[in-house]
């Protein structure tokens, strides 16, 4: 059995008056790729971004491993550098080129010389298929290349989990294969990841695990097989014929 | 001469203003109530609400009947650098207020403190986009050194109307001197200003705001 890299326990946020997560809780193995899937506005960036704490929860706990980072007095920058996020809108960082912006938490928030940080820079750049790109900056690469460079900058933390934020959803079609075949290779080299997508190929055939969600709950949750094939729900099942 | 010390003071009142200002401005964005309401808010108020003459009579002769015994520079500097501390507050606060939620949001999801996204990330380019809104303000406090006159400091204007008087001279001549170095002082930095804006734009990035998700 591997072992267990997050877990959520009984996770509640509202917005005001609106509870968008209404109590849920799963978990993930090191190695998994999970995809969480379901219908818009139904809490599923939300939940990532209370898994990191970029929002914090109402209620419900979250473990990074054995460490229980929904806690008040947890160093939480340490925490989120050893968790990923990659943005739907990919949020470069618009003044640094391509390589600073993979460097830049290596340097400022690991305390990693320069030279050091180039190396490891390099190397994530190759990793996403990127190279000649290093030296521009956001604004002067397509949407796509700056995906790969939020990924390459996602990866250069040495994470123990990254979590996607619907990677794809403001890319132009075209675009989107090159970020899809990256977030593939990462699957089979063995990262850890959650992926929050409406690219229903990729779920089915990279996903270890689904989730769907619906209405602030998870509704089910099985494999690819299972929740395709023969889903539990009618919510699911019409959610699926209408997006497939 | 006079010309000099009218730059000095100018660039006195505008380095003050800049140190101060920056910080009025990140507390005012990211400061709690607290910090907004009791420190950030007033000094930008008083500062703002009050006419430069009347600033730099309470600083030196209101002072003064304080005990307070500052040297016109001083009082000058603390009247006129706190002034347009508050000024610059604000073209800060424009410019951190126009950066996208999502750098502040990247910068903490790799790890970083507030404190150092606020440095590394939004300030670098916050002032960038403040360049243009800044030099509008060098302007105007250059042109307002012309007011500590009334404090007896020996700036460009003073000196004008020591020349007028001793010379008997021609008054429009001598003013109209002083209008042109001060036309010219100010035409060269707003110039070194727009250099500045170009060297350290954002490559690729006026293109931006105009392609992308349309």
């Amino acid at each position: 059995m591997a072992q267990t890299i997050l877990k959520v326990e009984n996770l509640h946020k509202s917005y005001g008056k609106t509870e968008v997560i209404k109590g849920v809780s799963f978990e993930v193995k090191k190695g998994e790729t999970k995809v969480i899937i379901g219908p818009s506005g139904t809490g599923k960036s939300t939940l990532l971004r209370c898994i990191n704490q970029l929002d914090s929860p109402d209620k419900g706990r979250v473990w990074l491993e054995d460490v229980e980072i929904s806690k008040s007095h947890i160093d939480i920058n340490q925490i989120r550098a050893s968790i990923g996020f990659v943005f739907q809108s990919f949020n470069l960082f618009t003044h640094l080129t391509a390589l600073d912006n993979v460097r830049i938490g290596l340097m400022r928030v690991k305390g990693i010389k320069e030279e050091e940080a180039t190396k490891i820079a390099v190397e994530e750049f190759k990793r996403v298929g990127l190279g000649d790109e290093m030296h521009h900056y956001p604004a002067q690469l397509s949407g796509g290349q700056q995906q790969r460079v939020s990924i390459a900058r996602a990866l250069a933390m040495n994470p123990k989990l990254i979590l996607f934020d619907e990677p794809t959803s403001a890319l132009d079609p075209e675009l989107i294969g090159e970020v899809l075949e990256v977030m593939i290779n990462l699957a089979k080299e063995g990262t850890t990841m959650i992926v929050v997508t409406h690219e229903m190929g990729f779920a089915r055939s990279v996903a270890n695990d689904i989730i769907f969600m619906d209405d602030g709950i998870i509704l089910e949750e099985g494999p690819p097989g299972d929740i395709f094939k023969k889903p539990k729900h009618k919510r699911t099942a019409k959610f699926l014929s209408k997006i497939t | 001469m006079g010309t000099l010390i009218s730059i000095e003071l100018a660039i006195a009142f505008l380095g003050l203003g800049f140190v101060v200002g920056l910080p009025l401005a990140v507390g005012e964005v990211y400061g709690n109530k607290f910090v907004k309401n009791l420190t950030v808010l007033p000094i930008v108020e008083f500062f703002r609400s009050i006419p430069a003459l009347v600033l730099l009579f309470l600083f030196y002769f209101g002072a003064s009947s304080l005990n307070l015994n500052f040297s016109p520079f001083i009082a000058a500097l603390l009247a006129m650098g706190f002034r347009s501390a508050a000024y610059q507050s604000q073209i800060f606060r424009g410019a951190i207020k126009s950066i996208d939620v999502g750098q502040m949001q990247a910068a903490r999801s790799i790890g970083m403190s507030r404190f150092k996204a606020i440095r590394y990330i939004i300030l670098p380019q916050a002032l960038r986009i403040s360049i243009p809104g800044w030099s509008n303000e060098y302007a105007c406090v250059l042109k307002d050194t012309s007011l500590v006159y009334a404090l007896g400091i020996t700036e460009l204007m003073r000196q004008g109307r020591y020349i007028v008087a001793r010379t008997f001279g021609n008054a429009i001549l001598v003013y109209v001197v002083c209008a042109l170095i001060y036309f010219l002082v100010v035409h060269f930095g707003v110039k070194l200003l727009d250099f500045l804006e170009e060297r350290y734009k954002i490559p690729g990035y006026e293109i931006k705001k105009v392609t992308t998700r349309a």
